[in-house]
């Protein structure tokens, strides 16, 4: 029997994952991809709590968080341009001063 | 044969999630950026499947649309776009740090494990028909989330359409060529 346990520890596993990749790696499109390891988590999370209550609500906020990544997709790719234009690298150590 | 069917669903849950944290720690150590990608293609495609696995068959599809269809291809086009041969270059992680964010991580992976297995969320939920139902009569999930959605919840629906304009003109205005940046002489040219 599959219950919300298993989707939350699952949450979590992909959670500390995308958390390791954020903070580790050098690349930055690496990065933003960590962090939709990280969006991934919390709708599983909602969704697993959706069903285990019954309650609609969960899969709604699940659908706003899809948003909001596709919008903080959009914003990282268009600094990943910017900053590839700017420094001509997309490494995270090589920004490291305030004036461009 | 009997074990199969019994257990059908809990082996359709172990190998997805298997495959999705297998696709997770690909993200995370591959050193090229596009196997990264297909690491989360893999990992957005396990997700959707989990997602029917707890009746949210219209946020699977939405899953798959969104992140498989739209961001996925988007990651994709930044890879080619910036010259990835300079990516390469180097190692693919910050120095100093790896050790101390995987002990974070782990940590933090443990604590939360403490937390959720000492509490009661083991017991099953009340089955699908509650996520189908719109004003008592069973009709589908697609129509259920829309329900909820556009009555409960249309407030923060707006809101989230201005997040998704200002996020579009913040991406436009970043992409430009003359980005006000390089105008001031910021610019070193190699």
């Amino acid at each position: 029997m599959i219950t919300a346990t298993h989707y939350v520890v699952l949450s979590l596993i992909l959670f500390s994952l995308g958390v390791i990749g954020l903070l580790v790696r050098r690349n930055f499109i690496t990065v933003l991809m960590s962090l939709e390891l990280i969006f991934n988590a919390a709708n599983l999370n909602l969704i697993a709590f959706s069903d285990r209550l019954g309650d609609l609500s969960g899969q709604v906020l699940a659908v706003f968080i899809i948003t909001i990544a596709a919008a903080e997709a959009a914003i990282g790719l268009g600094l990943i341009i910017a900053l590839e234009r700017l420094k001509r690298t997309v490494n995270l150590d090589d920004a490291n001063e305030m004036r461009g | 044969m009997g074990f199969l069917t019994a257990h059908f669903a809990a082996i359709v849950f172990y190998v997805l999630a298997a495959l999705a944290v297998a696709g997770g720690v690909g993200v995370i150590t591959f050193k090229n950026p596009v196997h990264s990608a297909l690491s989360l293609l893999g990992t957005f495609l396990m997700v959707a499947g989990l997602f029917v696995l707890r009746h949210a068959e219209f946020l699977a599809a939405v899953q798959l649309l969104v992140y498989a269809g739209g961001i996925m291809v988007l990651f994709l086009f930044v890879i080619m776009l910036v010259s990835y041969r300079k990516v390469g270059s180097g190692s693919a992680f910050l120095p100093d740090r790896t050790p101390l964010a995987v002990a974070a991580g782990v940590l933090l992976g443990a604590l939360v494990a403490f937390g959720v297995l000492a509490g009661s969320l083991g017991r099953p939920g009340p089955g699908p028909e509650a996520l189908q139902t719109v004003e008592h009569s069973v009709m589908g999930n697609t129509q259920a989330v829309g329900w909820v959605l556009y009555r409960q919840y249309l407030v923060p629906f707006e809101i989230v359409s201005v997040v998704l304009l200002v996020a579009m003109i913040g991406a436009i205005i970043f992409g430009r060529k003359d980005a006000g940046l390089e105008g001031r002489g910021g610019r070193m040219e190699p």
